[in-house]
This record gives structure tokens, sequence and C-alpha cells, in this order.
């Protein structure tokens, strides 16, 4: 009988990987040096990432804030930024013209534009969705001043029309439709008869205003944030609108729609602008002459409801046709079916297109500095042609950049989240 | 027991135009239609009321009237006797131009950044991903603006070309010179027999063209495959170049020089003309990279897998299972990035460029006060500018999309 000479009563514990397949080594080989083409790029990036930083980190770091004009800084130091020009202006990069004294409007507007949009962003603060409705008119007061009543009297008129069509509904009719013309009659009443009284009235008992500032002297950050938030929210719901209507089965609501989506679609925004600030004048009865800041953020809203309403249709052909028979087949009627099962679900899957429309209407905000409104873009130029900054380029321009780039990448994470929370399969 | 009954026929009340479905969609649209034309009609109104106020009329006699303002790039002859219609006409052509080679570099641009993107390589994928961020969460104005001060601000002026030891040189064996004026190029000089060359090339283009679909035609039938790219680009090169040689050189370079303080010759491109193509092409590259990851992501992986099963390579996995695929969900898209392109290029007025929107509906408009006509005239060139290229998506999803129920 042979006898084995040894047998292995333990297990060998395993050897450690190969040096070049973990650790910081294997990370490198994985990632960057997993061929030589792979190699070749690497190195060209960080041949390029060093040569940028090289050249920006000195130029940033070493800048001046404190200089008087750019003829200080380059006396001081021609190879460094010249921050100071942010020192100097950025009152007006943030509000224009906006008198010194009233900044504390626009900023307070701000902070509560903030407050405003955390029960809308995140739902477990949706018990404060009250604020986000009054948020509107408090902006618009703060922002243009006048008279709180003339401000507030809008929201008194349409809870009181709100509060007529309720009550015809639960006590004297049956139709929705009747009860909407009725209860809208009942509010141009009100605004056509009663409220300018009511405002005289209010005013002498309890007088409330804040000094008024005129449009043209909005400007900066500012603007940009009037005419971007307004026309965000305002055209969320003519997109849904004009979407639904695409895809109406009534010829005469489709052709409109279509036809407004494929005009706005088909021009640049830049020659609705010019239609706002030259043209308007034409179509308005004679002697009209509305505020400049109302007709581009009219311009701007119907713009941005358009690419809306093609973004909110790729959502809808997306959902299954079953989704429409179904709701169809439990016997709800259209408006119910299209709240609670169609729209839920196009929403959701158009949400990206949703955030695009929005980050690109905030950036199309800077297009109102061609008709010479006094948006960041055209306020650098103003700056520029001072004498004491004229040649500065790209402090101003890299600051501005960064705070468009700031929101917008802002919204893009959010959409992003938004995406992940909302992801009901897989 | 009760029989089933039908319901009463009831009598047409006024109240069921609103309430019964069978009227209510009827009766809405006839609402909205009253509605819709009374606006209109108030708009018609206003504005011959407006327009009678101000004396004015509407007429496009305009057009043909002398435009008397020079526009310094232009593709047509045209000077300042030439007629409004005619400046449109350069300036429609300029739009056209920046449109068209600013949707060839971003193509080229975007697909090079998408592909990279997805790079195994993590430095390369964020490097990527920090262009494409960086370009769309910006303003496209604010590039423009941006180029426009890089070019005219870091290039040296053409006196710097100057002299025994110049501060700066020109590119590429003397042949380009960047300024703060502008870029020149070398520019080809057309003589006697050149028409020859061009046909020859022609000619050679559709024999190549002709060898490919024989070449593939007997791949169908034998099975084997000739090795049809270096034959047809040999197809192409050495016919061409024979002519060439032998009608003695027909084609020139004719190169941009100093002269006094600034170039004289070669192809001469406007420091506006770059910034606003360059400008336009990089933001718009960075939509493409984006669509073309998508639309290479959208790929299932088993198809790649599938594939590979099947024996096929890397690069014919690419070319014959993921594009074609992935070209069906990134064409539409890619186009109407070009139509944003286009429309963009409206933009031209912050560096100065003349395009339609700056001829037609900038100087003509101020100086003939003529802005209903001009913008209408701006707004249907762009309008039919896009429905041209929207039908054409729409033919490309008729043709080519996956045909469901």
């Amino acid at each position: 009988m042979t006898k084995i000479a040894f047998v292995r009563k333990k297990e060998i514990p395993p050897s450690a990987p190969p040096i070049t397949t973990v650790g910081l080594i294997g990370w490198l080989r994985q990632n960057l040096f997993s061929s030589w083409l792979n190699s070749i790029l690497t190195v060209l990036s960080v041949y390029f990432i060093v040569i940028m930083l090289w050249d920006f980190i000195p130029w940033a770091y070493g800048g001046h804030w404190n200089t008087k004009s750019l003829r200080e800084c380059l006396d001081l130091d021609p190879d460094v930024a010249c921050f100071s020009v942010l020192t100097a202006r950025w009152k007006q990069l943030l509000f224009g013209l906006y008198p010194a004294e009233e900044y504390w409007r626009p900023t307070l507007t701000f902070i509560f534009l903030l407050l405003a949009i955390v029960p809308i962003l995140f739902p477990k603060f949706f018990r404060f969705f009250w604020f986000s409705i009054i948020y509107p008119g408090l902006a618009v007061w703060l922002l243009w001043g006048g008279s709180f009543w003339s401000i507030s009297i809008v929201y008194i008129g349409l809870t009181l029309g709100a509060l007529f069509f309720l009550t015809l509904i639960r006590r004297y009719l049956k139709n929705y439709m009747i009860a909407a013309i009725l209860a809208s009659l009942f509010t141009a009443v009100f605004f056509f008869l009663i409220s300018n009284p009511l405002v005289g009235f209010l005013n002498a008992i309890l007088p409330i205003s804040l000094p008024f500032v005129e449009s043209l002297k909005m400007g900066g950050f500012t603007l940009s944030l009037i005419v971007g938030v307004t026309g965000i929210v305002a055209s969320f719901p003519i997109g849904i609108l004009l979407a639904l209507g695409r895809q109406s089965n009534l010829p005469v609501i489709k052709m409109i729609c279509v036809g407004f989506i494929e005009f706005i679609r088909g021009v640049p925004l830049i020659t609705l602008l010019f239609v706002a600030s030259v043209l308007l004048n034409y179509f308005l009865p004679p002697g009209t002459n509305f505020d400049i800041v109302l007709r581009v953020v009219i311009m701007v809203t119907l713009f941005s409801a358009a690419y809306m309403a093609e973004v909110i249709r790729g959502g809808l052909a997306g959902l299954p046709l079953g989704q429409h028979e179904a709701s169809a087949s439990l016997g709800l009627t259209y408006w119910q079916s299209q709240r609670l099962i169609i729209m839920p679900q196009a929403l959701k899957i158009s949400i990206p297109g949703i955030v695009n429309t929005f980050i690109g209407l905030f950036k199309d905000t800077t297009l109102v500095s061609i008709i010479s409104l006094r948006d960041p873009v055209g306020l650098a130029s103003t700056i520029r042609a001072d004498q004491k900054w004229n040649g500065i380029y790209w402090e101003l321009y890299v600051a501005i950049g960064l705070m468009f780039f700031i929101f917008c990448w802002g919204m893009s994470q959010y959409s992003q989240y938004l995406e992940r929370k909302l992801k009901t399969d897989k | 027991m009760s029989s089933p009954t039908l319901p009463p026929s009831e009598s047409f009340k006024f109240s069921m135009l609103l309430s019964d479905t069978r009227y209510r969609g009827m009766s809405l649209q006839v609402i909205t239609f009253i509605i819709f034309m009374a606006v209109f009609f108030w708009l018609v109104d206003n504005t011959i009321k407006n327009l009678a106020l101000l004396d004015k009329d509407v007429s496009f006699n305009f057009l043909s009237l002398r435009a008397g303002y020079d526009i310094n790039q232009r593709l047509i002859p045209y000077t300042s006797d030439s007629t409004h219609g005619m400046a449109a006409l350069v300036g429609i052509l300029n739009t056209l131009l920046v449109a068209f080679v600013g949707c060839i570099i971003a193509t080229v641009l975007g697909l090079f950044v998408g592909i990279l993107r997805l790079s195994k390589n993590w430095i390369v994928a964020k490097l990527m991903s920090a262009y494409i961020e960086g370009f769309r969460n910006v303003p496209v104005l604010l590039w423009i603006v941006m180029v426009f001060a890089l070019l005219t601000e870091f290039t040296p002026a053409p006196r710097a070309f100057k002299g025994a030891e110049p501060e700066a040189s020109m590119l590429f064996f003397e042949s380009i010179a960047i300024t703060n004026r502008g870029t020149y190029f070398p520019a080809p000089v057309l003589a006697e027999g050149a028409y020859w060359l061009l046909l020859c090339f022609g000619l050679s283009i559709v024999a190549s063209i002709y060898f490919i679909r024989y070449a593939n035609k007997q791949k169908k039938v034998t099975g084997k495959s000739l090795p049809t790219f270096w034959i047809s680009v040999a197809v192409i090169i050495f016919p061409t170049l024979i002519v060439f040689f032998a009608m003695g050189q027909p084609v020139s370079l004719e190169y941009p020089y100093l002269k006094g303080f600034n170039f004289k010759d070669g192809i001469h491109l406007r420091n506006s003309f770059l910034a606003l193509t360059l400008a336009l092409a990089f933001y718009t590259s960075a939509f493409i990279a984006e669509i073309v990851r998508a639309g290479i992501m959208a790929v299932s992986k088993g198809q790649s897998e599938a594939a590979a099963s099947l024996g096929l390579r890397p690069n014919k996995i690419m070319s014959l299972i993921i594009l074609p695929q992935a070209l069906r969900i990134i064409v539409p898209p890619l186009i109407s990035n070009y139509l944003n392109l286009t429309k963009n290029s409206s933009l031209a007025i912050a560096v100065g460029y003349m395009d339609v929107r700056g001829t037609l509906g900038g100087i003509t408009l101020n100086q003939t006060g003529r802005e209903l006509e001009s913008m209408l005239l701006l707004m249907g060139f762009y309008l039919a500018v896009s429905l041209l290229i929207s039908s054409f998506i729409n033919y490309f999803n008729r043709s080519f999309q996956i045909v469901v129920r």
C-alpha cells in the first residue's frame, strides 16, 4: 500500500491579487491606461488640464479686488485678474438701476422665492403651499411697489369668484361649464365695477404702500429672475393645455393649437422679442402703452409654452394607448382621466424635457439685452463702456457665466433627483 | 316584470348644448372659433387704425429701393447701390452660411465628445462631461461675446507681423494669419484648364461610387469582399493628380500677405463670422454630444452581446448593429438641434455680423420704417426654414421608425 506523502489539512488562504489589478495602481491601469490609445488620451487630458490650471489659478488667485479702475490693476500687475470691477459694480449686476435704498425689496423677494419653491420641490413641506400661492402677488408688490391693496384686490376677486363657483356647484347647478361661465362673469363684474372703489376705500382706511419703481429700472439678475421665473411658472400650465389641445379630437381647437405651436417654434425668440418691443404697439388699440417687462415676460412665456407643449406631447405619446382606454372604461370623464391617470404618468416621462425647457428659458432671458433691457449681459457692455473699466472682459463674463451656471446646473441636478425619486419600475 | 324601456326621447333643450356630450364638443368649438376670430379681427382692426394714425400703408415696394448701406461680409455681389431686397438676400445667405458651417463643426465635435464621454477612461469621461455641462448651462449669447472677445483681444494686430523680427508669425508654412481683424486663409485660384480638373474629379467620384456598388453586389453573390476603400481612394486621387500635372497645375493657392497695416489677398474670415460660428458650434455640440450618448446607450446591451456571440468584431458590432439602431434615435433630435443653431444665429447682432436679422430686420427696418413688412418677411423666412426641416424630420420618422400596431 502506497503511502500518501502529504495531504493538506487546511485550505491555503487566497494569495493577494496581483498589485496591478487592485488599489491605486489597479484603478489607474483599468481606468486610465487600459490600452495604448487610452494612455495617449490620458496623457493628453492631463496635459490639457495642467496647462489650463497653470494659467488660471495664478490669474484668479492673485486677482485684485480693491482697485479703483482697470488702469490701476494693470499698473499693479497686468498678469492677474482685476476683480475690482465686481467689487465696484456687483450691485448693478444684481439689481440693475433699482434705487439703492430699496435694495432690500428685490433681496426679500428672492428669499421669499426660495421659500415659495420649497413646498413645490419637496413634497414633505407641501402644507406650506399656501405661501407659494400668495407669493406671485407679494413679489409683484415688493418689486414694483405701489399700493398693497391694488395687488391684493386681485386675490380677493379671484377668491370670491372661486367661492361663487363652489356655491353654485354645491347648491344650485349641476353643470360645471355653466357654473364656470357664470363665475367668470361674476369675477369680471367684480373687477370692472367693484374693485376700483374698493381699493380706494381700503387705501383710505389703511394705507399700506411702497414707493413705486418703474420697470426700466429693473435690471441685472433681478430682471433675469423676474423674466425667467414668471416664464417658467406661467408656461407650464399653458404648455399642458396646448399639448392637450394638440391631441384633442376637436378639429378647430387642434388646428389653433398646432398653428400656434408651429409658428412659435419656427421663429427665433429674438424676432418675437422684437415684435414685443417694436410691433406690439401696432396690434393694440391706439394709445395703449404697456409695460416693456410685462411684454417681454408674455413673449418669453408664449415661446417656452410652445416648447413645453411639444415636450409634454412627447410624454403623452409615450404612454401606452391602454391607459387612455382603461381610464375611459372605468367611466372617468375626460378631465378626470387626464388629471388622475394620463397627466401624472405623461409628466413623469417628460421631466427631463420639461426641465431642459426651463433651463433653456432661463438662459434665453439674456436675449432681452438685445432689445436694450439691462440684464447681466447687457450690463456687461454698459460697464465696459465706462472709461474706468474699458477693456475688461473675462472677470465680468466669468462672473455672469458662473451665476447662470449655478442656476441652470442646479435645475438639472434637481431634475435628476426627481427622476430617481419618481422611478417606479426596475 | 318590467320590460326594459327605451329612454324617453328628450326634446332638445338649449342647455343641452353645454351639458350633453353629443353637442358639447361642437358648441365648445364654435365658441372657441368665435373668440379666436374676434381676437384676430380686433388685432387686425387695431393695426389698420394704428397705420392710419401714423399715415402708413402696407407695401413691399421698399424691397426694390436703393439700400444705401454696405455689408462687409457677402457671398454675392452687393454694393450700397443695390436694393433692399438684395441686402435681404445677402443676409439670408449669410445666415445660411453660418448655419451650414456651424452645423458641420457642431456635428463633428458633438460626435467626438459624445463618444469620448462614454469612454472607460475616467479622466477623459470627466473632462468631456465638464465640456458638456459648461457649454449647456451658460447662455449662448454669453459664449458668442466671449469667443468674440477672445478673437479680438488675444490675437495679434496685423502690424505685429511686420518687421525683421515680428512678434507674431503665420501658421502652417506662412499660409494662415490669425489677427485681431480676422483670419486670413490662402485662396484657391483657378487658371485655364481648371474646369477640366474639376470635371475629372467629379467623374472619378462617380466612378468610385459605381465601383462600390459593384463590389457590394459581388460580395452578395460570391461572398468575397474587395478592398473597397483603398481602391476607391485610388480611383479618386490618381486620375485627378495626373490631370493636375498634365494641365500644368491649373489650380494654385494665393497666399495672404502683409501690405501696409493689413493683410491682402487670400480668403478673409472676419472675427464676427468666426466668433458666431464657433460659439454656436461649441454650444450646439454639447447638446449633440448628449444626443449621441443617449442614442448609443439606448441600444440595449443584449444587442451588442448577441452580436459578439455571433462572432462579430467590435468595429463590426458598432457599424452593423449599434449605429444603425442608435441613428434612428439620434437623427430626429440632431436635426432639431440644427434648427436651433439656425435660429440662434439671429444673435449675430451681438457681434455685428450681418445676417438676415441684421440687414432685413435691422438696418433696412430702421431706414425704411417698415417694421411690419420687414418683421413679416423675417418671420416668414425663419418659418419656411423650420417647416422645411421639420417636414424632413417627419419624413425620416415615417420611413425609419420601427412600425408598431
